[in-house]
């Protein structure tokens, strides 16, 4: 799997919309006739990629939001996997 | 407490009717010969007006519907679509229009976009103007080319479908090689599923099992060539299948369409169902629909299954299959699917494929002589639907 930059600015992804559905309790991830269900780390991930904020940031405010440490293996390797996915992209 | 009855645990387990498909109407400009609606449009009256769709758009979000598909028929025929588009999209849908892009123009796209429309599916008949045009009866081939413009234009990613069937899938290269040049970064290539119209005309659609594996491959060695440029989908069709697909998830799982009359489905083909006492919009809520009518109900959970569904371990992999495919080949909605290999009806399937084996007298449609197709047309509709 490929390295995310810490510096990297994700963002998701044209043509995908994330939002939150009351109905089924979750960040869902919208694109052309799909949905991803999000679980929950994986959509506090995601609505924190706005394309302003660095990797690094991301992972200090899930820390201090969660009260946890070493997060930043877990959110590097998942953002790894959405951008596989394009779900995000990246903001240089 | 009560033991529950199947039907109240199937209906308690009902999830949201997560997606929302509005035909918004049955008018069309063209007239294809694979067609999945219902062979008697022509005697659908009285379209739902626009304050209606909207009260469906709200009613189905407060459900937790989130995404929508608005087709039809030609979904531009309705001026009231980019309000309904925007209303959608305030509601918070993902808002897909499934259009064949006649009827597009740089004033209608300006306002869907503006409108918040998500995304739009262009159909092409054919790669070729001749075949495209033969196919859906109609002068649309350099329409189209329009519209793709025009969609690329308001940068919309380019996403094509292509309904594959017996008189076109040998030039699934050259479909490929045309969504190439203009763009496309999604193609789906999906073989009929005989419904409606092409049920009608399966014998003439139906493609041998040669014609099929020689698409796939081509389609193969296309998807190496272009890589992750363009995404290509090829939806193989079910007749060459042992297995049946999960056809909607299961009826009354996730699957809601609205008819343009207002009627709800479970499918967009469920109308044909003999006995399937369907709700309309016009005097029943979204919610009584989906959770309480009998007609959602009456496919829901496994209770109404017969054998060899009832025990066999994969029913809850396909749901038995398609409800319409075994009403439509047995008679009897609550048959297996004979696509399964495991159906005591399984030989109608093989031998419809047989006979697509052989070769058909008119086999290269030419202008001068067209074979014997019916075209999805008002006049066809009304003479068919007498019967």
């Amino acid at each position: 799997m490929s390295t995310v930059d810490a510096d990297a600015r994700p963002v998701v992804g044209r043509g995908f919309r994330l939002q939150w559905e009351p109905a089924q309790n979750a960040h869902v991830l919208l694109y052309p006739e799909g949905m991803v269900r999000l679980n929950t780390s994986a959509g506090e991930i995601m609505r924190r990629c706005d394309g302003e904020h660095t990797v690094a940031e991301i992972v200090a405010d899930l820390e201090r939001t969660f009260e946890a440490t070493g997060l930043a293996g877990d959110v590097t390797a998942f953002v790894a996997f959405a951008l596989e996915r394009k779900w995000l992209e990246l903001r240089s | 407490m009560n033991a529950v009855s199947p039907i109240d645990e199937a209906r308690r387990r009902a999830g949201p009717p997560l997606w929302l498909l509005l035909e918004l109407t049955y008018r069309c400009p063209l007239h294809c010969v694979y067609c999945s609606n219902p062979v008697e449009f022509a005697r659908v009256e009285q379209e739902l007006e626009t304050h209606e769709w909207l009260r469906v758009l709200r009613e189905a979000r407060a459900l937790g519907a989130v995404q929508l598909g608005l087709s039809g028929g030609e979904p531009l025929q309705r001026k009231d679509l980019e309000e309904i588009v925007a209303e959608a999209r305030r509601l918070g849908f993902y808002t897909n229009l499934i259009t064949s892009g006649i009827g597009l123009n740089e004033t209608r796209i300006r306002a869907l976009k503006e409108a918040g429309l998500d995304h739009i599916q262009l159909s092409f008949q054919d790669s070729t103007r001749e075949l495209n045009d033969f196919l859906s009866s109609t002068r649309t081939f350099e329409l189209k080319a329009r519209a793709a413009e025009l969609i690329r234009r308001h940068d919309y990613p380019m996403v094509l479908n292509v309904v594959l069937h017996r008189l076109n899938i040998d030039h699934v290269g050259e479909i490929l090689e045309m969504a190439e040049r203009i763009g496309a970064e999604y193609v789906e290539l999906a073989n009929t599923q005989f419904y409606g119209w092409a049920w009608l005309n399966r014998d003439r659609l139906l493609p041998s099992r040669e014609q099929v594996e020689r698409a796939e491959q081509v389609t193969r060695a296309f998807r190496e060539r272009v890589g992750e440029r363009m995404r290509i989908y090829f939806v193989v069709p079910d007749y060459f299948e042992r297995r049946p697909k999960a056809c909607m998830n299961g009826l009354g799982s996730v699957f809601l369409t609205i008819a343009p009359d207002g009627l709800a489905l479970p499918c967009h083909s469920a109308r044909m169902l003999p006995g399937l006492a369907l709700p309309n919009v016009r005097e029943a809520s979204i919610e009584w629909i989906w959770y309480d009518s009998p007609g959602f109900n009456r496919f829901r959970g496994f209770g109404w299954m017969k054998e060899p569904c009832r025990s066999c371990p994969e029913k809850e992999k396909d749901f038995g299959g398609c409800r319409c495919q075994a009403y439509l080949l047995t008679g009897d909605a609550e048959n297996a699917d004979p696509v399964c290999d495991l159906s005591p009806h399984h030989h109608l399937v093989t031998e419809a494929v047989a006979r697509a084996a052989q070769p058909q007298e008119t086999e290269k449609p030419q202008v001068t002589e067209k074979p014997v197709l019916f075209y999805r047309d008002r006049r066809n509709s009304e003479m068919l639907s007498l019967s």
